[in-house]
Formats: structure tokens, sequence, C-alpha cells
């Protein structure tokens, strides 16, 4: 494979806080979104998600709040999703920084607004979101709403026609293996990642740096997200302090047990996995410390 | 203090690229308007888009033969993504069109370049590298890259590349999916580079420092 593979940290965002649920349910407070996202910037990540994983409108102007403030001081890439239902949703964030938005619930209701946002703002800035459970029969449906609401529209069906509207990229994240550590879904994400041409960011699961070696190898993904195994990193490196985050619920965190499934790692971690695997990625990236 | 025109012309999100302005120390406006981008001292032709959208728009807004007349006047000149294509003389996206025609050559796609089974178009950092690795002819001049190290990473989003007819003019290569393309061009006042400087992280954003250092000289990049 010749082409690098990004890392992309997911902060899911609920009101002021970075939160983290399983399934992507049972939200639990992380702490200050803007904190974790400094880190990362600075140890690595080739962009960075950010999803309002509440998106109520009440709760709108803090992501916008969120959104603005990093975008003054992290250059690379945003992505930011969540409750975006209009073209003048999607500008909303664009004016706040984000360099892409990605769509679920609104473009499965009206997949016209992908052929829409993507004319308007290119398609480059399009992403479209997929949550996917399978079913007993076998077959991977797409949700909406955080994997609540069954849509019965097929996953590849949907993946090859958001492509065709003009998508820019895929998000897809298996909702049976979000937040659980027991690994990507590979099957899922090389059935989509294969069957389209733009890039495939698989999303869901990932508890050890090896996880994220075999969705690349044997799932074929173009770039991952990960969202626990990251935060949970970052929240046993010496650079965490208690008192900066202090919003958090972080009784699990100060035992520093439940993890679960879920190796804490950092991004350096999960680079050098990659690398010693032959599998290519930005590497000089320590110069981004003390960054502006 | 030199006045940098970014120049508006409704191709894309100028958000980064006021942030990296700002950050640099720059003294930024946006403009649309013709007079104002003539008036100033330097100016950034950014944009993500299709080309033929992208010419048109420039000529609803009666920016291309300005931006031929800004860059002839020998006044520091940056083309980013898009508006790097948009200086090569022509581009095959959906047919044949002209671009603002200041560099000789053309816009080809990835799958044009060479065929095959891969994604395009290519999203993420990839590494920029001299051609024949003459990191001296790189470092030695007055280029914006002037603090880069060869094989730095650069943040990429394109389906499209320039070929200059004239390979003298090529500053970086940069290899994807086993093909080499140019991924900045630069001669005398003009800059231009495929990917995004402000999307680079730091390094990218040195890109932005040294060229302030260049504008505030009031000197060329070579």
């Amino acid at each position: 494979m010749a082409k690098n593979i990004r890392i992309i940290p997911r902060l899911d965002i609920k009101g002021p806080n970075l939160v983290k649920g399983i399934h992507l349910e049972g939200l639990r407070v992380l702490g200050n979104p803007e904190k974790f996202a400094r880190y990362y910037y600075e140890n690595g990540a080739d962009e960075l998600i950010y999803i309002d994983v509440v998106a109520s409108l009440y709760n709108r102007n803090s992501l916008h709040d969120i959104i603005s403030k990093a975008a003054r001081e992290i250059f690379i890439p945003l992505t930011v999703g969540g409750g975006l239902r209009t073209i003048d949703d999607i500008k909303e964030v664009l004016r706040c920084g984000a360099d892409k938005v990605s769509i679920n619930t609104a473009a499965i209701k009206n997949p016209g607004l992908i052929k829409e946002a993507a004319l308007k703002f290119g398609s480059s800035t399009i992403v479209v979101t997929i949550e996917a459970i399978k079913s007993s029969d076998g077959r991977y449906y797409a949700y909406t709403d955080n994997g609540r609401e069954h849509t019965g529209v097929e996953v590849l069906e949907w993946a090859k026609k958001a492509e065709e509207l003009g998508a820019g990229e895929i998000l897809l994240t298996s909702v049976d293996r979000e937040g659980t550590g027991s690994g990507y879904d590979i099957e899922l994400v090389k059935m989509v990642a294969q069957a389209v041409a733009i890039p495939v960011i698989a999303s869901g699961g990932p508890g050890k740096p090896e996880d994220i070696v075999g969705v690349i190898k044997d799932g074929r993904a173009d770039a991952v997200a990960a969202a626990s195994i990251l935060h949970y990193g970052y929240v046993v490196s010496d650079g965490f302090s208690m008192e900066k985050h202090g919003e958090g619920n972080l009784e699990f965190i100060k035992n520093r047990k439940t993890f679960g499934l879920i190796k804490p790692s950092s991004l350096g971690e999960i680079k050098s996995a990659l690398t010693a695997n032959s599998i290519m990625c930005r590497q000089d990236f320590a110069s981004t410390k003390g960054a502006a | 203090m030199a006045k940098v025109a970014i120049i508006d012309y409704e191709m894309g999100n100028l958000f980064s690229v006021e942030r990296a302005c700002e950050h640099a120390g720059l003294d930024y406006f946006v403009t649309s308007d013709k007079k104002a981008l003539l008036a100033s001292d330097a100016a950034i032709l950014p944009g993500v888009g299709a080309f033929c959208d992208a010419m048109a728009s420039l000529n609803k807004f009666d920016l291309v033969s300005p931006i031929r007349e800004f860059i002839a006047s020998g006044k520091p000149f940056v083309g980013i993504c898009l508006g790097m294509q948009l200086l090569m003389s022509e581009s095959e996206e959906f047919g044949a069109h002209e671009g603002i025609g200041i560099f000789k050559g053309g816009v080809k796609k990835f799958t044009t370049l060479k065929t095959g089974n891969y994604k395009v178009p290519q999203v993420g950092w990839n590494s920029i590298y001299p051609p024949g690795g003459e990191i001296g002819l790189w470092r030695g001049g007055r280029s914006p890259l002037k603090s880069i190290s060869a094989g730095e990473y650069m943040y990429f989003v394109h389906s499209f590349c320039c070929v200059p007819d004239d390979e003298s003019l090529i500053h970086t290569l940069t290899k994807y999916e086993d093909v080499e393309y140019c991924s900045s061009v630069s001669a005398g006042n003009v800059f231009a580079c495929q990917y995004h400087p402000e999307k680079s992280g730091v390094r990218g954003l040195e890109i932005y420092r040294q060229w302030a250092n260049i504008i505030n000289a009031g000197g060329q990049n070579e």
C-alpha cells in the first residue's frame, strides 16, 4: 500500500465536555475537549474528528465555541459532525473553522443534501457518516441518531450511493464494536473500502494498536478513527493532571483499572506498530510539540 | 507593513488560510476586488473545488487579467491547491479548460498519469522532496521552503496534479501510489503548492513564516 494511513482521534462532545460511551450510549464525561485536542495535535494526530453526540439545538453553541477555539490553534484538518441538517448548519460550522463536516441522519432522510452540499462546498468537505449494525441475517444496516434508529438501508448500497452523490469520504462506524475495545469490524470495513473509490475511515472498536494494524492490512481502511484507546492513553500519560481536567466524572480514571479490553495507547505507540508492520504513516511529528 | 491580499472568488473556506496568515504576523485582507488586489503588496490564491468552476468564478469577478498583471509586476504571489493548478495553461478536468496560464503545462488526473485500482482523491499526509535530491539547491535560495527538510510531511487533498512543461519549475516532488508528481513550483516571485501548508501543522506554518520574511524583505523567492 503506497500511501500514508491517517490516524484520527475522535472526540465525542456533549455540551462543553468530551464524553465516551459504549455502543454510542452510556456516556461518561472525560473532561475538557480542548486539552485532549491540543495533546493529540502535539503528538502526531493527522486530523481530528468532533462529533456532537447530543446534537440538540440547545447545545449547538458550545460545539461552535469548541470548534472556534480549536481552529485558532490547531493547524490540522478538523471534521465536525452531529446534528447537521441543512446547508445553513454546514455553513455555520465551516464558518467556525471546521475544514470538513460529517452528516448522517439528515443525509439518509434526504440524500439530496449530500449532492447539494458537495456542489456548494466541494466534495472534499463532505464526509458521510455511516453507523452500521450487523443484523441477525448477516447483513449490515445503516442506523441514525447514534445507532438508535433503524433505517432499513443496507450499508453497502448506501455507501455507493453516498459516493455517487458526491461524498468525499466515508466515516464508517461499527456500532456493535464502538467503545468495546474488541477490535474493528474488519468484515464491514473491507466490504465498504473495496466497493468505493473514496477514502473510508474505519471507526469503532480498537482496543490495542494491533487492532489498528489489522483494520488497515485486512480491512483495507484508508484512515482510522480512534477514541477510548487514545483518551485513556492520554489519561494515564505523565502530562495528564486531574486538576486541569477537573470537570470530568473521573472516578474510574483515578483507579485506572476499569478500561476493560482497552489498552491505553499513545499516537506514537500506534504509529510505531504501523511502521513495524510496513504500513506507511506520517512520522516526523515530534516537531509539533511546542507549537503555537 | 506589507498588505497581503487573500483572493476570494467563492471557491472554498478561507478560514484556515486567514488563521495561518495571522499566525505568521501577516497584515492580510480578503478581497474579490481587482483594484484592491493590484494595490496590495503580496497575494494568495487559495481554493478547493473544480477547475472549470474556479475559472468561471475568476472571470465573473474579472480577476484573471489582474492576477496576470499582479504576477508580472514581480510582487510575491502564492497559489495553494486549486490555486496552484489554476496557474497552469490548461486542465483536463471534465474536458479541456484554459487556466490563468502563468506556467505552460497541464493539470492531469492521477488516473491519467497512472491507471490502476487506487483511491482518488488523495486525502492525507505525504512527503515533499526536491527533484534529484539536491537539498542544497532547495535550501540555498530564498524559498518559502527554506527551513523545511526533504521528506517533510504536508497535508494534501486532490485528484489532479500539475505537470509543468518546464521541469526546472518543479520545486518539490511527491509520490502517491507510485505516481511521482510535482507538488510545488517556484519561479521568481511565484511559489505554488498542491498541499495545504495551513493544515500541515507546525511545519506548514513555518512555510507561511518564511514567506512572510520574503514579503517583508520585499524580495523574490529565489
